[in-house]
């Protein structure tokens, strides 16, 4: 028996607190400067994925500051942030789109929900970060 | 309306003149019980209804309607809210499997409290349907010397890997020819379930049960009401009593309304996966056809529709 299966996101992408829209401080006529250097009001941001060869514009939009880009130039919004990531990470996008990868919650029969890349990681450093553990079921001997 | 794989018991003659030879001794008793007494309060004749309740497999639709009702008045005269009981039928066309990524599990134990809550487990005495080993990563699965207790201030620790163990749904399931009375059986839709009315605690379904997945109240299983989930299924996560034997149903009440299992959605890491083995478009599908799954004990024949894989 086929399901009748549809894909919906769950979650809005997880901006950082007051930083979204982008164009609230980003103007079309900011001087775009391509070289990597320290940004005053982004600080907080530590590159943790490929640094050595990429800086905030090769998937941020210099143009267009509330979308990402392709390595193409074509513009991807932040609703679909897949896109970009699955151009280098094409089997983790190929399993994610068919249910392998990241987590499926809603219905298995019908309406499947989704989370985006960056939900579970943080696309500066998304090297996955130990959680504090649920406690230990008791010892058979300490069940009274 | 309810459509079961195995078969109902045999039913003696006796039935076609009212009462069964057990139901007309039961009943007998009460009678002269009840002279004795003389009541006439309507929890005793609850109780007397539930001591001659019929196993599930042979209630008639309007006798399981009436078994439902009397259960969800009994349970609010015990937890003081409304309890629902339902008894959803399988789904036809639908056989659950499940598969676990052993690469991806960090051992949080966020399953195990996801599946007390959901499915009323007694939080004292504890009882933990799920089980997470621990193991070396450089021994691999080695069941024998895997620790269940570890207590590590953050998950995963250096070195280990995680195993989640719960009822694997045997295809071929030794828990259910044990049983003397007919209390566990394999329903259509592959979940191997339990009637807690019938179990007469004799636990050799536990002792049949190679992967530990079984468990026993031994005591007077306690949830506060306000804990409660209301939502139940008569096979499933409707509250226990003290002498029964429960364990995992895929979360029974939620997987045949076409919901995921609750460890599924509680998951951190999406290492758990849920689905119809006979959709080919379903992720169980998926994982079967493009990772390397095994299962626990391959050698006993059990065929678990359980399954683990390295993902990564």
């Amino acid at each position: 028996m086929k399901a009748k299966v549809t894909l919906i996101a769950v979650a809005p992408p997880p901006f950082s607190p007051d930083m979204f829209p982008c164009s609230a401080c980003h103007g079309l006529t900011d001087k775009v400067n391509r070289v990597p250097h320290k940004v005053d009001f982004h600080d907080t941001i530590v590159l943790k994925h490929d640094e050595k060869n990429r800086w905030c514009l090769d998937c941020h939009s210099a143009q267009h500051r509330d979308s990402l880009h392709l390595a193409d130039g074509r513009l991807v919004a932040f609703t679909e942030s897949y896109r970009l990531c699955g151009q280098c990470h094409g089997p983790t996008l190929r399993n994610w789109k068919a249910g392998e990868h990241g987590k499926r919650t809603g219905s298995w029969s019908s309406t499947k929900q989704y989370l985006l890349c960056p939900s579970c990681h943080n696309p500066h450093s998304p090297h996955f970060k130990p959680l504090h553990g649920r406690e230990a079921p008791l010892r058979q001997e300490a069940i009274k | 309306m309810i459509d079961h794989t195995v078969a109902p018991m045999p039913v003696p003659d006796e039935q076609a003149e009212g009462h069964t030879r057990r139901e007309a001794l039961i009943l007998g008793l009460f009678a002269l019980a009840g002279a004795a007494m003389t009541t006439g309060c309507s929890s005793d004749k609850d109780a007397m209804d539930e001591f001659v309740q019929k196993n599930f497999k042979d209630l008639s639709p309007a006798e399981l309607k009436e078994v439902l009702a009397r259960m969800e008045k009994q349970y609010k005269a015990k937890y003081g809210r409304d309890i629902q009981v339902s008894a959803t039928p399988p789904i036809e066309g639908v056989l659950f499997g499940y598969a676990l990524d052993l690469s991806r599990c960090i051992g949080c134990r966020r399953c195990v409290y996801g599946c007390v809550e959901e499915n009323n487990q007694s939080r004292n005495p504890q009882t933990h349907w799920i089980t997470v080993l621990e193991m070396d990563k450089e021994k691999g699965v080695d069941l024998q010397n895997a620790d269940a207790y570890y207590n590590h201030e953050t998950v995963p620790a250096p070195g280990k890997f995680y195993m989640p163990v719960a009822c694997q749904h045997c295809e071929n399931p030794p828990c259910t020819k044990v049983c003397p009375v007919g209390a566990t059986w394999k329903e259509k839709d592959g979940i191997v379930v339990i009637d807690y009315n019938w179990c007469i605690g004799c636990r050799s379904c536990i002792s049949a049960c190679p992967y530990g997945a079984r468990r026993f109240n031994w005591g007077e299983p306690s949830i506060s009401p306000d804990e409660l989930n209301p939502v139940t299924e008569y096979l499933g996560n409707r509250p226990r009593k003290r002498g029964v034997v429960e364990k995992c149903t895929f979360c029974i009440q939620r997987v045949r309304k076409g919901l995921y299992p609750k460890c599924v959605e509680v998951c951190p890491v999406g290492a758990r996966k849920f689905g119809n083995l006979l959709d080919p478009d379903s992720e169980i599908r998926y994982i079967l056809d493009n990772k390397r799954v095994f299962i626990l004990k391959d050698e006993l024949n059990t065929q678990p529709k359980f399954f683990y894989y390295y993902g990564l």
